[in-house]
């Protein structure tokens, strides 16, 4: 842990330069039994980012913060935290490696009250340093106020602000989040999202957070990471992810995504609803090309070629599910105003002719 | 709620320091056998009563005796153990057999002294002078005359008798008391003469209640007829209540008959004693008529020496003939003796 | 639980739990290799004679008390938490005082009592003449009774705090289910409570199992009945031993019995307090029914023994001058002094050996942990001769060196002193410490753990600020219970007490012993006195809100 003499003020928001990434991982993998929870796992976290991993239940994510946590020791590869290798050819345990981390259900002290619980993590600090640390970073998630009630006496968000407080006093290297925000209801999720990122930024410190929430991940991060089954699919901004994955499973895990077949002529990608930017693609090969919502548009037509099949109301627009005659099914949204009834033929137009496209696939959707 | 808790920790704290210091202060002072000058230090079976002899002892000789109690096997596992360690200069008993074995397992050492010669008869001491009946406790057939003719009792045998069925109360086969009775019997009728005997009783389906005392108030309150008691237990419960109902009479002893079953408590020497001029003092005091007095008269029992005066209330008792079986086969029988029990079914 | 790192603490706290166990095995171990040289003929006559009805008994004793406590405890407790009658409030700690009543003075004031010279049939008789009758007291069925009235209290306690944890909506998700109290008490209740159910009945039986005194009352041969007997009798240490080992057997079956109830799932707390069960106001006859019940055991387990005492006390108290209160009050410190240290060094050693476990996580460490608490199911003469046997070579060994290097001697310092008494009562009586320490530690979540360790806590001081302050108070019932049990204990205080030393449990014995029941009296009822203290901060901890 840094002592407070060398930690950088948290209202600056300075972050100290620092050559070569805040956390490294290269080759790591874990298997318990028989199940490899992570395959050769590589990755690197710049200091001050925030990322995200997503990814289905059973993909990993949790077994790569317990690791990075020090809780678990990988069976193969290395960890390097600021440039020290913490796993693999040494190991570091979980009390030294100056990682905070923040649990889906806060693990408070329940027979501690907020003040001691965040001044927990504080012992090596000199005593008449604490106090102000304590009411320094719980002003920094705005529960100065219940400093000396009891967790059982706070709120869900209050409480999870207490955990994120209690981690980030001792100034950790790194900031771990497994699903902080899952035990919240969806409108304090909301709120918090928001808050979580700024209080985050301010503290200036590299977090890695892991979520099942997609929406969440693209509010939160500076960078997402995609696991499957132990591997990562793609790593990048949560814009280059979503308009361009970089494989099959990533491009249906996040967001929604419809697998258009076609086939190549030429230059051109011919598929039943039009045709796209075929570049790339050898002549006659036959391609999947992947379509967002916002990739088409609806006309009612009687001589469509889509027929719409179900219809969800969401408030603002309708969300429609249609089907073309290769039963391949879109889904696609229109504005509430004009709602289209069930049944209705409808045409189907690619906003651009520019697509994500992928080789055709075996029914499992692996990187 | 955790200042409380603190408060509760520290209160036990202190406690237990407190206790720690106690304990060990405590300990040291108890654990100084030999500290004073004048001590005798016993390893006692028997309690009631004898602090208040001991005391006179002590005014009349300046010696102090300090002793320990507990139950005959432990307090002889105990000496064995501690071996030349041991505090314990004398041990006594309740029971022939206990001191039988513990001479044999060498805990005892013989005395030389005119005096215990003198007053203990041959036949209550050991003959290699290891040990020394102080007392004769006598076990007899006690009985509630408004109930059963005192000429229809003669003797344990004869309560095998069918007449008695469902009127007996006895002493369970756990207690030495009824092993030692069970022993002497094997002596007298050999092992399978003694067994049909035990079956009779058996037979008889007799109550079986773990405390004399209780065997005789169940007696009184009509829950018997007929028991199998030490006589001194009807001794304290007359001087507690002179309207006590129950009585007793002196078995086998017909012309003919081996006379009533008597069993000792005494006591000897140990072989590591540390003080044991003192403990022969005190040793002789008690065989002698005063002490004897005293001794057998605190729990109502018979003194061993003839020249001692007998408890006015057991004096009412009459005099008796005993069982002049050698007290140390009381010993050699009595493992025989609970095997047999065993076997005939007496529980 | 099992995290990498911190292997020096690891090993070492492995390396003293193991040091622990082996300690407290060391008597039993001592008691149990005379089963390595066998006596044929003792054992060919016991069996032909008494041990199948030992058997016969000691299991029946045991279904009987099992079952009995089981009964009582757990349903007087559920009685007490779920529904509402009148003095409801009051009988939930009333319901815990048995537990400072000693069995065996339980079964003499019952026999004084109930039996045919006693003043219950004494005045059914002068009400009934010849046509009264009332069962026979000294019977299997009596000695199961006064076991049960005198064990259900453990079970009680157990069962009480194990109901604590269940929360409110756990009841209102069974109700919207449509299951009804009774069902929800079957179905939800009695599963999650089954570790604390089956801890309180494991212990019962284990106490049930080393009861000598109590069953001689009934003439009722239990094993551990037979083991004293061979000793006492035919004076056979060996025999006995062998006996001896014969019943640790059972007390390793029930306490194996215990763990594989408790299975593979966790009873850890959920996040947060929540208010606890709604109580259901019981209506018409059944309020009079459930408050008779109550008054009904309470009278017969605590309030006839007490007032038979009492009775007898003051006859005794009557006739005796001041200079007894002297000796009472010296023999109530000493026990006092042994119950306090006892039930200190039982806790920590308990803290220890569970952690140990805990870090160790193989089912080795735990089977040695459980090793460690046989002392608990051997009659209490024969651990003494076992302890007796494994001090006394160290005594005598210390003076040899002593003697050898400095020419003094120093006697017997660990035989002599209380640390031998210590040694045995811890021997005994870890495995009460053990249940309750080990229940309350495992009941900490451990993510609270894994927090601590991300904050930079080195595993001692998870352990003081994070682990005991959680478990505090399952560890002060540990205390507690071992404090009672030591103020009660008979064998191992009447062997192993220094020269001259008395406590109040080993007056009673030797009054009773003599049958001078208005003697044994006054110094039962200080033990049952005193023990109400601690039964009293039991029932605070337990009843707390």
């Amino acid at each position: 842990m840094r002592t407070p003499a060398d930690a950088p003020s948290l209202a600056a928001g300075a972050v100290p330069a620092q050559a070569g990434p805040k956390l490294r991982l290269r080759g790591v993998g874990k298997r318990y039994g028989q199940v490899e929870a992570l395959r050769k796992l590589d990755l690197e976290v710049a200091a001050g980012e925030i990322l995200l991993i997503v990814g289905p239940s059973g993909c990993g994510k949790s077994t790569a913060l317990r690791l990075i946590a020090g809780l678990d020791s990988p069976d193969q590869g290395e960890i390097e935290i600021s440039g020290q290798v913490v796993a693999g050819s040494r190991w570091v345990g979980p009390e030294q490696r100056g990682v905070g981390m923040v649990f889906q259900d806060y693990a408070l002290f329940p027979h501690m009250s907020v003040t001691q619980n965040v001044a927990f993590g504080l012992q090596r600090w000199p005593r008449e340093r604490r106090a102000a640390r304590v009411a320094e970073v719980l002003a920094l998630v705005n529960l100065g106020r219940h400093a000396q009630r009891y967790p059982h006496e706070l709120s869900g968000g209050e409480q999870q602000r207490v955990a994120i407080a209690r981690a980030l006093a001792a100034q950790p290297q790194l900031l771990l989040l497994d699903e902080p925000l899952s035990n919240l209801d969806a409108e304090l999720r909301a709120e918090m999202r928001v808050e979580l990122r700024r209080v985050l930024k301010a503290a200036g410190i590299t977090a890695i957070m892991v979520t099942h929430d997609q929406e969440e991940a693209f509010a939160i991060a500076d960078r997402v990471a995609v696991f499957s089954r132990g591997e990562l699919c793609q790593i990048g901004a949560a814009e280059e992810v979503y308009h361009a994955p970089a494989c099959r499973f990533v491009a249906d895990f996040v967001g929604e995504a419809a697998f258009l077949r076609g086939s190549v002529a030429g230059q051109r990608l011919v598929t039943e609803i039009g045709e796209f930017d075929g570049s790339g693609w050898p002549s006659g090969a036959t391609v999947e090309v992947m379509l967002r919502p916002a990739d088409v548009r609806l006309h009612a037509r009687p001589d469509g070629e889509g027929e719409v099949v179900s219809r969800h109301f969401r408030g603002a627009d309708n969300a429609y599910d249609v089907r073309l005659p290769s039963g391949t099914l879109l889904r696609c949204s229109l504005p509430a105003a004009q709602p289209l009834p069930v049944g209705a033929r409808v045409r189907v137009e690619p906003v651009s002719a520019r697509a994500v496209t992928f080789a055709v696939a075996d029914a499992a959707l692996q990187c | 709620m955790k200042v409380s808790r603190r408060n509760l920790v520290v209160k036990w704290g202190a406690a237990s320091v407190a206790g720690v210091a106690l304990g060990a202060v405590s300990a040291r002072v108890h654990a100084q056998a030999t500290a004073a000058a004048g001590v005798v230090n016993i390893y006692s079976s028997r309690h009631y009563g004898v602090e208040g002899v001991f005391e006179t002892f002590t005014r009349e000789t300046g010696i102090r005796v300090r002793f320990t109690s507990g139950g005959d096997a432990a307090l002889r596992e105990r000496i064995r153990a501690e071996g030349r360690h041991t505090p314990a200069d004398m041990l006594i008993t309740v029971d022939a057999g206990n001191l039988v074995l513990a001479q044999t397992q060498g805990l005892l050492q013989p005395v030389a002294s005119e005096a215990l010669g003198r007053n203990i008869p041959a036949h209550l001491r050991d003959p290699g002078n290891h040990w020394f009946g102080l007392t004769q406790r006598v076990r007899t057939i006690l009985f509630h005359p408004a109930r059963v003719p005192v000429a229809e009792l003669s003797t344990f045998e004869a309560l095998a008798d069918p007449r008695w069925r469902g009127r007996l109360v006895m002493r369970p086969a756990t207690h030495s008391y009824t092993q030692s009775l069970v022993a002497s019997m094997i002596a007298a009728h050999g092992e399978a003469g003694a067994e049909r005997i035990v079956r009779g009783w058996v037979a008889n389906a007799p109550q079986l209640i773990d405390s004399d005392t209780r065997i005789l108030e169940v007696l009184a309150a009509g829950g018997g007829d007929v028991a199998i008691t030490n006589h001194y237990y009807l001794g304290r419960l007359l001087e507690a209540n002179p309207a006590f109902p129950v009585r007793l009479m002196w078995a086998n002893q017909a012309a003919g008959e081996r006379g009533v079953h008597v069993n000792i408590s005494g006591a000897g020497i140990t072989t590591h004693a540390q003080n044991r001029d003192h403990a022969l003092r005190l040793l002789e005091w008690l065989s002698a008529p005063r002490g004897q007095e005293l001794f057998a008269g605190s729990n109502h029992e018979y003194p061993a020496s003839p020249a001692a005066p007998v408890h006015r209330i057991i004096a009412g008792f009459g005099s008796f003939r005993g069982d002049r079986l050698d007290l140390r086969e009381l010993g050699r029988l009595q493992a025989d003796a609970i095997r047999l029990l065993d076997r005939a079914g007496y529980r | 639980m099992t995290l990498p790192g911190g292997r020096r603490w690891r090993l070492g706290a492995s390396a003293a739990s193991m040091a622990i166990a082996a300690l407290a095995v060391l008597p039993v171990l001592v008691v149990a290799s005379a089963l390595l040289t066998p006596t044929a003929d003792i054992w060919q006559h016991l069996w032909a004679t008494l041990l199948p009805l030992m058997l016969v008994n000691t299991v029946a004793l045991l279904a009987g008390v099992g079952l009995g406590t089981l009964v009582l405890g757990a349903g007087l407790a559920w009685l007490v938490t779920a529904y509402d009658f009148p003095g409801r409030a009051v009988f939930q700690w009333l319901l815990m005082l048995p537990m400072a009543v000693p069995a065996f003075i339980m079964g003499f004031v019952f026999m004084a009592t109930f039996d045919v010279a006693g003043p219950v049939q004494g005045a059914l008789v002068a009400w009934f003449g010849s046509a009264a009758w009332f069962p026979e007291i000294r019977s299997p069925l009596g000695a199961i009774t006064v076991m049960t009235l005198v064990l259900y209290p453990y079970v009680y306690m157990l069962a009480l705090v194990g109901y604590r944890g269940i929360s409110a909506s756990a009841f209102d998700t069974a109700r919207v289910h449509g299951y009804g109290q009774a069902r929800f008490f079957w179905k939800v209740v009695l599963p999650i409570s089954r570790p604390a159910i089956a801890a309180g009945v494991a212990l019962a039986l284990m106490e049930a199992l080393a009861d000598f005194a109590t069953v001689r009352y009934f003439n009722f041969p239990t094993l551990a009945d037979g083991v004293v007997r061979i000793w006492h009798g035919m004076w056979d240490l060996r025999a006995a031993s062998e006996l001896a080992g014969l019943l640790a057997t059972f007390a390793l079956a029930a306490l194996l019995l215990e763990r594989s109830q408790r299975g593979r799932t966790r009873y850890h707390e959920a996040g947060g307090r929540s208010p606890g069960l709604p109580r259901i106001a019981l209506a018409g006859r059944s309020r009079w029914l459930a408050a008779a019940a109550c008054a009904a055991v309470v009278g017969v387990a605590f309030v006839l023994p007490l007032a038979q005492l009492a009775a007898w006390a003051g006859v005794e108290l009557g006739r005796m001058g001041p200079g007894v209160a002297q000796v009472y009050l010296e023999l109530a410190l000493n026990s006092l002094t042994l119950a306090a240290l006892a039930a200190l060094v039982a806790v920590l050693l308990a803290i220890v050996l569970s952690s140990g476990v805990r870090m160790a996580g193989s089912r080795a460490a735990r089977a040695v942990a459980t090793l460690a608490t046989t002392g608990y199911a051997i009659p209490g003469p024969v651990l003494a001769v076992g302890i007796l046997l494994t001090l006394t070579p160290l005594d005598h060994a210390l003076n040899y060196f002593t003697e050898y290097w400095a020419g003094v001697t120093v006697g017997l310092l660990l035989t002599g002193s209380i640390v031998g008494l210590i040694y045995g009562y811890v021997a005994r009586f870890l495995a009460v410490a053990y249940q309750s320490t080990d229940a309350a530690l495992e009941k900490v979540k451990p993510n609270l753990t894994m927090a601590a360790r991300t904050l930079g806590a080195g595993s001692w001081r998870i352990l003081l600020r994070v682990h005991l302050p959680l478990a505090a108070p399952g560890i002060l019932v540990a205390a507690t219970l071992v404090f009672v049990d030591v103020m009660k204990e008979l064998p191992i205080t009447l062997m192993l007490r220094p020269f001259g030393y008395e406590t109040l449990a080993t007056w009673v014995w030797q009054m009773a012993a003599e049958s001078i029941w208005t003697g044994a009296a006054v110094p039962a009822l200080a033990i049952v006195l005193v023990g109400l203290l601690p039964v009293a901060l039991l029932v605070n901890m337990v009843t707390r809100r």
